[in-house]
């Protein structure tokens, strides 16, 4: 596969010509079960998912390259090409640099709040032709946990994060959720349920909004003017643009993500006309952000597990978070509302 | 030098780099030509010492949600180091 797509991205390069990169300039940049992406200097091949469906993804790779989204989401670079390797799209862009793992203090938070904000503002593309999917990140949440119950049912730490994804799957519309929705048919059926439907736990959104599905420091990159762009569309689609905003929510609320940077991500969404906060921002995101608390410790319990070995300090922080959030839900369903 | 008003002793002082006489009877101070304009110089240079530098302007917390870390038990140092590298990464 790696193979292959050094070989397409060298010819998105050159073509059939002789090829003077240098040896920094032609790599592999990913390479996950979810994802492989090789660089060949100025752009880099992508395969795409094992069983990634036809139609939902052209309908992503189309979202990519509209006009109105330019300057916020990375267009991919047409071309004849395969389609397809081993059964996975392959897919080439622009190659762009990421932000830098070393400098917490450069990232570019304001720049993703403000890409994000006005991703969330753009209207959905009208016309069946545009049909967009669903946004994944609520699957994406449900997905880790059941990869969770199948690698590492009898970790320790399991029931804390099932306790804590419980709180995300109760039917109700958020803060003041009751107690009464425990059933007999077990975390695995409740899980299974939410990611075979693809329903959202967010069931209250009341219009679908163009979202990134799956955002992060990592889906930044710079264009050749240096200026900041939103990459990867695989998981985009419509839906509520909370789920966005959720993970350095997240990362704020364990701790990890200083309230200094929380703030500028916030205030800068907000500036830009975002649409997925309120007056109180946490009333909508609150259940994002408890989800994605959940998927990462459900993640790390699974990897942690399948390479034998502990829990690190990050993500105990985030089983301790997980912990918190099933204690929390407790005490308000215990208690009277106000 | 005599005080002109009690003959008592005048001692010289050095205040700020300005030489006055005070006599050691009844304290009055007796001012040169141009000491006077030198003291109120210094004066009008003199400052309030500055108030300690906000190295932020002064910022409420950011609201967080009831299941939020405590506040004030932030993970720093390394934590952030490593949870930075860790948000640069679906998971």
């Amino acid at each position: 596969m790696l193979g292959a797509l050094a070989l397409i991205a060298r010819d998105a390069v050159h073509g059939g010509g002789a090829c003077r990169c240098g040896a920094d300039e032609v790599r592999v940049l990913a390479d996950r079960e979810d994802g492989a992406v090789v660089r060949h200097a100025g752009l880099v091949a992508k395969a795409h998912a094992p069983g990634t469906e036809a139609g939902p993804h052209a309908a992503r790779l189309a979202l990519a390259g509209r006009p109105e989204l330019g300057g916020i989401l990375l267009p991919p670079v047409p071309g004849p090409r395969p389609e397809r390797v081993a059964g996975r799209p392959v897919t080439v862009w622009p190659y762009g640099p990421p932000v830098d793992p070393e400098d917490p203090d450069a990232a570019p938070w304001e720049e993703a709040a403000r890409l994000l904000a006005l991703l969330h503002r753009t209207p959905p593309p009208s016309g069946a032709a545009g049909r967009l999917p669903a946004m994944r990140a609520p699957a994406k949440a449900a997905l880790a946990v059941a990869r969770m119950l199948d690698a590492a049912p009898a970790h320790p730490a399991a029931a804390t994060v099932l306790a804590a994804w419980r709180t995300v799957t109760e039917t109700g519309t958020g803060t003041e959720t009751g107690t009464g929705t425990e059933t007999g048919t077990g975390p695995a059926a409740e899980t299974g349920a939410l990611a075979a439907s693809g329903a959202s736990p967010d069931s209250g959104a009341p219009r679908a909004y163009l979202c990134h599905g799956d955002f992060h420091l990592g889906q930044l990159v710079r264009d050749f003017r240096g200026d900041w762009l939103l990459i990867d569309v695989d998981d985009a689609g419509l839906g509520d643009p909370a789920w966005d905003l959720a993970r350095p929510a997240a990362w704020f609320a364990a701790g990890l993500l200083p309230g200094e940077a929380w703030s500028r991500f916030l205030g800068a969404y907000e500036a830009a006309g975002g649409p997925a906060t309120g007056a109180d921002p946490w009333t909508r995101l609150d259940r994002p952000a408890r989800a994605l608390t959940v998927q990462t410790a459900a993640l790390a319990l699974a990897k942690s597990t399948a390479e034998r070995r502990g829990l690190d300090e990050v993500e105990d922080v985030m089983i301790d978070t997980c912990a918190r959030i099933a204690s929390a839900r407790t005490a308000s369903g215990s208690t009277a509302s106000p | 030098m005599q005080c002109p008003k009690c003959h008592a002793a005048m001692h010289t002082y050095n205040r700020n780099g300005v030489q006055i006489e005070q006599c050691s009877g009844c304290r009055g101070i007796f001012l040169d030509y141009g000491e006077l304009e030198a003291l109120t110089r210094l004066e009008s240079q003199w400052q309030a010492p500055p108030a300690p530098p906000a190295a932020y302007p002064a910022q409420p917390a950011p609201a967080a949600p009831a299941w939020g870390a405590p506040h004030g038990g932030h993970h720093g140092g390394h934590h952030r180091q490593r949870g930075f590298g860790r948000m640069l990464f679906s998971s």
